[in-house]
C-alpha cells in the first residue's frame, strides 16, 4: 500500500466537505437532532415514571454510540456513492490503485466525517442533559473501536453490493442499519428478545457492545472479556466484508459494470 | 508503449460483445478504433484498461499482461479520457488535478498542474469548480487529467464529441503537438472521421464485435473506392457481408 495514494483519495473527500458549507452542516445536523430527540424523550420518561428513573444517561449514551455506528457506515457509503453520482468511477478504477488502498482510504476518511458530526452532538449533551458519553471511561475507546470496525464492515458490504448490482443498490445502503438495529439491543436488554432472536443477535457485535455499555453505567462494572468479544466479532465481520468486496470487484470486472457506472 | 491484443473475446452471459479480435499498436503509433455504436469498442477499451476481464485471449502492453499482477505497474503509465467519464463537479479543477496527480504518484505536482494548465489554457479557471465549466472547458480538463501522469499509452474515447469546431480543432492540434514532443501511443475511438484521418496512423473497423477491416486511412478509402473515410465507414457499417 502506498500512503500518498491513500492520502490522495482521502483528500478528494476533505475538499468536498471543505468546499460546501451545507454539506458540513448536514454532517453535524442529524447527529445533533438525534441527541436532542432522545435527550428529551428520555428526560420525559425519567420525570414521569419511577420505572425509568436514571435512564436518561443510558438511553442518551446508547443513542450517541448507535449514531457513531450509523454515521461511520453512512459516511463510508456516501463517499463511495459520491464517486458514482459524479461519474468519476471509471477514472478511479483506471488509476493505479490497489483495492486495499481504496478500502483503507474510505475507512480512514469515514472516521473523520463521523467525528465532525458526532463530537459537537456529544458535547452538547453534557450541558443540556447532564450526560457525558466520556463517563464510560477507558472502555469507551474499545466500544467505539468495535462500532467503528462494524460500521465500516456494513459500509463495505453495501459498497460491494453497489459494485455488484449498480446504483440501484443505493436503497439498501440506507436501509442496512435499520435492519440490524432491532437485533442490536441498542436501547433495551437482550432478554426482551425471544430466545431464537437472542441466539441470532449474539452473533452480532452490537449486543455485546450495548450490553456492556449498560453494565458499566448501571452496575459500574467493567467486563473486558465482553468488550473484547465485541471487538473480535467486529474484526471477524470486517474480514468477511473485505472478502465480499474483493469478490464483488472481481464479479464486476467479469460483468463489465465498472466502465459505465453512473447515476 | 507497444500493445498486442491476441484473440481477445468477451462474452456477457449469452451476448458475445467482442469476438476473437487481434491487433497491434506499435510504440508511438496512433490507432483509430472505429465502428458503429454497440460494435464492441468500449468493451475492448475496458479490457485494455483492466476494467473488464476478458473471456479469452490476452492483452500485452510492453509484453506485460494488464489482467495479471503487473496491472498497477502498467496503469501508472496509462491514462484515459472520455466525455462520458467526469471529474467530481464540486471540486475545483486544480483540486481534481492534484488528487489524480497524487494517485499517479507524481512529484513536483504543482509545477505539473501549472504546466498542463498553461498548455491547455486552463489557467483562468483552475480555481473554479469543475461543475461550473462549459463543456469545452470540461473536455480540456478531462484531457489534462488524462495527461497529468505523462502517460506512455493514452486511450481517447471520442475526445471531441459535443465540442464546437473551434475547440474541437484546438484539442486535435494539442494532441498532435503533445504527441510530437512526447513518447506516446494512442488508441482513439471516434465517430469523427476527419479527426481519425488527421490523427491516426492506422485504423481498425469493428462491427458486431469483430474486426472487419484494417489499414491506413488511405488504404481503406482506396480499397472501398470511396472519396473519404466517412463514406468508407458508411459502406462498411451498412454492408451485410462482413469483410475479413
Amino acid at each position: 500500500m502506498k500512503w500518498h495514494k491513500i492520502y490522495g483519495l482521502s483528500l478528494r473527500h476533505f475538499y468536498l466537505i471543505k468546499s460546501s458549507f451545507p454539506r458540513l452542516i448536514d454532517l453535524i445536523y442529524w447527529p445533533t437532532i438525534q441527541i436532542f430527540l432522545w435527550g428529551f424523550i428520555s428526560k420525559f420518561f425519567t420525570e414521569s415514571s419511577t420505572y425509568y428513573s436514571n435512564t436518561v444517561g443510558i438511553i442518551l449514551t446508547a443513542a450517541i454510540l448507535y449514531d457513531f455506528l450509523f454515521r461511520t457506515s453512512i459516511s463510508y457509503n456516501m463517499m463511495f456513492l459520491e464517486e458514482i453520482w459524479s461519474r468519476n468511477f471509471t477514472n478511479l478504477f483506471i488509476a493505479p490503485l490497489k483495492i486495499s488502498e481504496i478500502i483503507t482510504a474510505l475507512t480512514l476518511t469515514a472516521i473523520i466525517r463521523t467525528l465532525i458530526g458526532l463530537v459537537p452532538a456529544a458535547l452538547i449533551a453534557i450541558p443540556l442533559f447532564g450526560v457525558s458519553v466520556f463517563k464510560l471511561g477507558i472502555p469507551l475507546i474499545f466500544l467505539l473501536l468495535s462500532l467503528y470496525v462494524f460500521g465500516v464492515t456494513l459500509g463495505l458490504l453495501v459498497t460491494a453490493g453497489l459494485i455488484r448490482f449498480g446504483p440501484s443498490f443505493e436503497n439498501v445502503a440506507w436501509a442496512s442499519l435499520f435492519f440490524l438495529a432491532p437485533l442490536g439491543c441498542i436501547y433495551y436488554p437482550i432478554e426482551i428478545l425471544p430466545d431464537w432472536l437472542q441466539t441470532i443477535s449474539k452473533i452480532l457485535p452490537l449486543v455485546h457492545i450495548f450490553e456492556e455499555m449498560r453494565n458499566i453505567l448501571i452496575n459500574d462494572i467493567i467486563n473486558y472479556y465482553s468488550i473484547f468479544k465485541g471487538v473480535i466479532i467486529s474484526l471477524f465481520y470486517f474480514s468477511f466484508g473485505v472478502v465480499i468486496f474483493y469478490i464483488s470487484y472481481s464479479g464486476a470486472r467479469k460483468r463489465g459494470t465498472l466502465i459505465n457506472m453512473g447515476e | 508503449m507497444k500493445v498486442e491484443v491476441k484473440n481477445l473475446k468477451k462474452k456477457f452471459k449469452k451476448i458475445e460483445a467482442v469476438k476473437d479480435i487481434s491487433f497491434q499498436i506499435n510504440k508511438n503509433q496512433t490507432l483509430g478504433l472505429l465502428g458503429p455504436n454497440g460494435c464492441g469498442k468500449t468493451t475492448s477499451i475496458g479490457m485494455m484498461l483492466g476494467l473488464i476481464e476478458p473471456s479469452g485471449g490476452s492483452i500485452l502492453i510492453d509484453n506485460k499482461n494488464i489482467n495479471k499482477s503487473e496491472k498497477n505497474y502498467l496503469l501508472e503509465k496509462i491514462n484515459f479520457a472520455s466525455p462520458y467519464v467526469e471529474l467530481p463537479k464540486k471540486l475545483t479543477v486544480r483540486q481534481n488535478l492534484e488528487i489524480y496527480g497524487r494517485l499517479y504518484g507524481l512529484k513536483n505536482l504543482s509545477e505539473r498542474i501549472d504546466e498542463i494548465g498553461e498548455e491547455l489554457n486552463l489557467i483562468t479557471f483552475l480555481d473554479k469548480k469543475t461543475g461550473e465549466l462549459s463543456s469545452g472547458q470540461k473536455n480540456r480538463v478531462s484531457l489534462a487529467k488524462s495527461l497529468i501522469n505523462k502517460p506512455k499509452l493514452l486511450f481517447l474515447d471520442e475526445p471531441t464529441a459535443s465540442l464546437d469546431p473551434d475547440i474541437g480543432d484546438f484539442v486535435r492540434n494539442y494532441i498532435e503537438s503533445y504527441k510530437s514532443k512526447n513518447d506516446l501511443t494512442i488508441l482513439l475511438a471516434s465517430h469523427n472521421m476527419s479527426e481519425v484521418e488527421r490523427l491516426c496512423d492506422k485504423v481498425i473497423m469493428m462491427k458486431e464485435g469483430k474486426i472487419v477491416d484494417r489499414g491506413t486511412c488511405k488504404e481503406l478509402i482506396d480499397k472501398h473506392g470511396r472519396n473519404n473515410l466517412e463514406d468508407t465507414f458508411l459502406k462498411i457499417a451498412r454492408s451485410k457481408n462482413e469483410m475479413a
